[in-house]
């Protein structure tokens, strides 16, 4: 890539820093140069946060539907999945996938609640309604 | 307390908390290509059956902590790295390092970085920074893929040092032990064997069909199938999976291809041989067909094209680039080194 090639595209993160890039100069030496972003990349990351939108919407659905306990609808939001999810609420695995369970969630006791609760910064009510409380 | 530390913005986060800790220790020579390099960096797997994000995980560098390592064995720099199974231990050892006067690298998520734009913030284990201080019981933080530095609460570095998930950093923190002086013979050596391990990673047939060269065809011909095996939305999906591995900071494909062009460059200053530039003009043919595949990758997941006939076009210059770099890593291994 030449060095005037290197894109200045403003993304979320332009705003915030530039970039490094590695590009030549007019004899072919590498040099470093600060880039803006790439409307490549900026897509790439829309198109991923389009996907995490729909995933919670769907989530939201199914949460109404009793097909699943509002831990699925706070994971997604998140960005998590049961492996990150149980890391730091400290249950197991296939204890978050029971807890996934409308009927297993219904009868948790106070205390398992609190550590979702911690986990997704949201009180236990709320947790239990699918509330949030955008700060 | 505020140990004497220069903030240096880096490409890629590894490389950057490697020139910065070992510049601080006397080691003048090192540049981001060089610790790259010598680092043996370039990479590529892509490992079906697993995911990330609900996508492909594809790789375009080494494992976490692997350039740091290489690049300070090379140099003959013992290091200290340790993790840390409670959290306060680890933040008793960071305090006892920054005491003894010694800027730590830290392996971080993500997730919980305050200071990155919210719409970067995945679960991404696999970042690095360096603390450098503390200020009013705060964390002083030097970033590399960021322009400044940035200070974080003893909670907030303890929540991203402690991040959960793949990849889990478990308070992970690393050093060079001792101020050391490299002599321009350590780095010439550095650089060949450097050279030497990415030809292995990248060309050298026991390494199996996902990775290196093999990788990056055995990839282009599933692009190919994904249309039909996915659907066109998914495949988009994973496209735009495959482009935010290969361009985002921190990981970066097409980009590395450039910091290796500018790693040979340099690796000519130290081993006057030729070939070296030749080759260096590879890798930049090489970076520059990632950039189109991601531009005809993003043509896809926008929606504005999507015919097979695409999916094919995508597939081919990843076949293409196969070849390029076959080509850059046989010539890199045919050098005779004096």
């Amino acid at each position: 890539m030449k060095k005037e090639d290197v894109p200045q595209d403003l993304g979320a993160l332009g705003k915030i820093t530039k970039e490094v890039c590695y590009a030549t100069d007019e004899s072919g030496k590498y040099i470093t140069q600060l880039s803006a972003g790439w409307d490549v990349k900026i897509t790439a990351l829309d198109t991923a946060w389009q996907d995490v939108e729909e995933r919670i919407a769907a989530a939201k659905q199914k949460v109404l539907n009793k097909e699943a306990s509002p831990i699925l609808f706070f994971m997604e939001k998140a960005l998590m999945n049961i492996e990150i999810l149980a890391g730091y609420t400290g249950f197991w695995q296939w204890q978050v996938k029971r807890h996934l369970k409308p009927e297993v969630f219904n009868k948790l006791s106070e205390k398992k609640l609190k550590k979702y609760a911690e986990v997704f910064n949201v009180s236990v009510p709320n947790l239990q309604t699918m509330t949030i409380n955008e700060a | 307390m505020r140990l004497d530390f220069k903030h240096i913005q880096a490409a890629h986060c590894e490389n950057g908390v490697t020139i910065s800790l070992l510049k601080n220790i006397g080691v003048q020579q090192i540049t981001e290509p060089l610790a790259f390099g010598i680092g043996a960096g370039l990479f590529f797997v892509y490992i079906p059956l697993l995911k990330i994000n609900n996508g492909p995980v594809i790789a375009f560098r080494t494992l976490p902590g692997l350039i740091f390592k290489r690049t300070c064995k090379a140099l003959g720099i013992p290091v200290v790295r340790k993790k840390f199974r409670s959290k306060e231990a680890a933040e008793a050892f960071l305090n006892e390092c920054l005491e003894a006067g010694h800027p730590v690298g830290c392996q971080v998520g993500v997730y919980y970085l305050p200071y990155f734009p919210k719409q970067y913030r995945f679960h991404f284990n696999a970042h690095n920074l360096i603390v450098y201080g503390t200020e009013d019981g705060n964390y002083m933080v030097s970033d590399p893929v960021m322009e400044n530095t940035s200070t974080l609460t003893a909670y907030e570095l303890e929540r991203v040092r402690f991040a959960k998930g793949a990849l889990a950093p478990n308070g992970q923190l690393y050093y060079p032990k001792e101020n050391q002086i490299v002599t321009n013979d350590q780095v010439k050596k550095g650089i060949i064997s450097g050279i030497k391990k990415n030809v292995f990673n990248m060309i050298s047939p026991f390494t199996g069909p996902i990775v290196g060269v093999n990788g990056i065809r055995f990839t282009g011909k599933r692009i190919k199938k994904w249309r039909d095996s996915l659907g066109l939305k998914q495949a988009g999906l994973y496209l735009a999976q495959l482009v935010r591995m290969q361009e985002e900071i921190g990981t970066g494909g097409g980009g590395f291809r450039y910091i290796y062009g500018a790693f040979l460059q340099e690796a000519h200053a130290y081993i006057p041989n030729d070939d070296l530039l030749e080759i260096s003009q590879t890798f930049t043919a090489s970076g520059d067909l990632w950039r189109t595949a991601a531009v005809q990758a993003a043509g896809i997941y926008k929606g504005r094209i999507g015919s097979q006939e695409d999916f094919n076009v995508m597939g081919d210059y990843l076949l293409e680039i196969a070849e390029i770099e076959k080509k850059a890593f046989t010539a890199l291994k045919n050098i005779k080194w004096q």
